[in-house]
């Protein structure tokens, strides 16, 4: 999957050097090894039988058994997807807005999503009480799940109306609702209980503590269905990185690839924010790596991004998970630690390369 | 019929999650969530059978040296269950949600035992552990001797309290250097404020609200009582009484801060009847002496 090539004609086929070949493969067997060495960690050891003793078999369930097939393997799962998630998502905004700072985030789709929550945490309080309890473990994805999609609605009609087919105009409506959502999370908190204000708390931390089998069957049969989606518009996303001028002039319907790239944006971000709160850096950090390794075209970029948001949200989490045994640390804290560094250092790179950027 | 691979599973997870019903009071593998929680378990002479604690279990100073599974609402389950308990007992404010429902599916029985701002909670909690640990007899002599306890400071209350006005008392929790939460009511703080035959200075907000430097001025504490970790966190009493507002409180201007251990002030476990005599002793002292830690 590391070399999806598209049926479709390329408008711009750049030429590929060895090196954009080849280099797949080291993110590909990376993420192999990272996996591996994850599931062996955690705070349970876990004997070589407890593999064999999965959800099909009669045997009586040894307490390893149960952590590393209810707890340990659908975490695992859940963080391959959402990581993968946050990786295509920030690959596509960042080819959509040629800015290499890019993230869904800017869009404020994650904080809608954030927001919606809040006031269902705060507001709607009483509508918990309504709910049977097999469907309150629902409701905050969903909510976050609309809350994304509003922004994503909003966005599209507002920079219809103010300045149609201008990306900026785009990025900045983003900027704004990202203001609002961000003063409804603030008075949400202001109205809160101290239990509450928690609740609000954990969920802009982020964390794939909650996972179980259905999230991540939920999320990565979306990822896979958005996935390849993405892979299909690709080459016509390369023909964008001339600017929105010269993509018209070769043919492609930009506005209508503008708003395929953004529901992709909305979607993928949205089911990653609902169960797992707001991750950051990922979306950001993993597209950078993917182009060091196979060049700027977006067929290779995207499903190497996706490759390298799993590999770093999978080494994110295993910290979180095993270095303060028995607690756990937010997983927000070592995406930030491992990205931040890792950015700057590409930072340094591109400024070189460029001159000055 | 014992497999052989049944046998070679149980060998390295051997304590871990035991499926089978307890018989009778054999001694617990017990994580306690909430200071108030491990205190009473030390107090019931339960230390034995406790494998894990939280972040509030400071007091003992033995129960620090106990696994940490971090913060109370920030659980792991996969960490819990590494400690192979056989019950988790926790305050409400035990979670997240997703992280109980996880023991639950690995058949771990979690007590959630209600925080009650109100002595009679304490009782509750006595009983209900000595109940779960089978060890009644110890939570009934604990229960009497708390109840002597509180008597006896509820009657030295009334006495410090007599022949003046009732102190007006704002309680402040500060986090850092530049932000504080001050408590109203429904609070522990106004509780133990209330027992100690005090006013809490702000009466018409409900739970902790953000301090407001106007607010503070408009209660006009006579004393402010902060908690020794808002202290460090503050920057001492120098610190605490630069946040916006407290200086230009009667409290402020006379430097009268009650300063006593969180736990200990707000827990409401087994050290409540002792701390309600140190608070009323330091809020009812006459006005010009300084701080009480």
């Amino acid at each position: 999957m590391s070399t999806v090539g598209s049926a479709l004609p390329s408008p711009i086929t750049a030429v590929p050097t060895r090196r954009a070949w080849s280099r797949p493969m080291l993110l590909t067997v990376a993420l192999l090894l990272t996996v591996i060495v994850a599931v062996q960690f955690g705070a349970v050891p876990i004997a070589a039988a407890d593999w064999l003793n999965g959800p099909w078999s009669d045997a009586p369930k040894t307490g390893g058994a149960h952590v590393l097939w209810q707890l340990r393997l659908p975490r695992l799962g859940l963080t391959l997807a959402v990581g993968a998630a946050l990786g295509l998502a920030g690959a596509l905004s960042q080819a959509l807005f040629r800015n290499p700072m890019a993230e869904p985030s800017l869009l404020g789709v994650t904080s809608g999503a954030a927001a919606a929550v809040a006031l269902t945490l705060t507001v709607f309080a009483g509508m918990h009480a309504v709910l049977p309890a097999e469907a309150r473990l629902w409701l905050l994805p969903l909510v976050g799940f609309g809350g994304a999609l509003a922004v994503c609605f909003s966005l599209d009609r507002l920079s219809r109306w103010l300045a149609p087919g201008s990306i900026a105009a785009l990025l900045l409506c983003g900027l704004a609702l990202q203001a609002m959502t961000f003063a409804i999370v603030g008075l949400c908190s202001f109205l809160a209980n101290d239990e509450q204000l928690r609740a609000i708390n954990f969920w802009t931390l982020g964390s794939l503590a909650g996972a179980n089998w259905i999230m991540a069957a939920v999320m990565g049969g979306a990822l896979l269905v958005l996935a390849a989606v993405a892979l299909r518009v690709a080459p016509r996303m390369n023909a964008l990185a001339l600017g929105e001028a010269a993509a018209a002039h070769v043919g492609i319907d930009v506005d209508r690839l503008r708003w395929q790239c953004i529901t992709m944006v909305a979607l993928l971000s949205a089911l990653a924010v609902a169960w797992c709160g707001n991750i950051g850096f990922i979306g950001l950090m993993a597209p950078h790596l993917a182009r060091q390794l196979v060049g700027a075209d977006q067929r290779r970029v995207l499903p190497n991004a996706m490759l390298a948001g799993a590999l770093l949200l999978v080494v994110a989490d295993t910290f979180a998970r095993t270095l303060a045994v028995p607690a756990e640390i937010p997983v927000g804290v070592f995406s930030a630690l491992i990205g931040a560094p890792w950015f700057l250092f590409l930072l340094r790179g591109a400024v070189r390369r460029m001159g000055s950027a | 019929m014992l497999s052989r691979r049944h046998v070679l599973s149980l060998a390295p997870a051997a304590a871990l999650l035991t499926i089978v019903g307890r018989a009778g009071a054999a001694p617990q593998r017990v994580i306690a969530v909430g200071g108030a929680l491990t205190e009473l378990i030390y107090e019931l002479g339960a230390q034995g059978e406790l494998v894990g604690v939280d972040s509030t279990s400071l007091y003992p100073t033995a129960a620090t040296k106990l696994p940490n599974v971090g913060y109370a609402r920030t659980l792991a389950a996969e960490g819990l269950l590494s400690l192979a308990p056989t019950m988790v007992v926790a305050t409400e404010e035990a979670g997240p949600p997703a992280v109980l429902r996880q023991l639950e599916a690995a058949k771990v029985p979690l007590h959630v035992l209600r925080a009650e701002h109100r002595f009679e909670g304490v009782l509750e909690r006595t009983k209900a552990l000595g109940d779960l640990l089978g060890r009644q007899q110890q939570a009934a002599a604990l229960s009497q001797k708390l109840q002597s306890e509180w008597t006896a400071s509820r009657a030295q209350v009334t006495k410090l309290a007599a022949g003046h006005r009732a102190p007006r008392v704002l309680f402040v929790l500060s986090n850092a250097a530049n932000q504080a939460r001050i408590a109203g009511s429904a609070t522990a703080a106004d509780a133990m404020i209330g027992y100690a035959a005090a006013t809490n200075a702000l009466v018409d907000a409900q739970g902790y609200k953000m301090l407001s430097p106007e607010a503070a001025i408009a209660a006009a504490p006579d004393v402010i009582l902060a908690t020794t970790q808002g202290l460090e966190a503050s920057g001492g009493i120098d610190g605490l009484l630069k946040l916006p507002g407290l200086a230009q409180t009667p409290a402020g201007q006379h430097r009268r801060v009650v300063v006593m251990e969180t736990m200990e002030l707000l827990g409401f476990g087994p050290r409540t009847p002792k701390a309600l005599t140190t608070l009323a002793q330091a809020l009812h002292a006459p006005a010009g002496t300084g701080k009480t830690a």
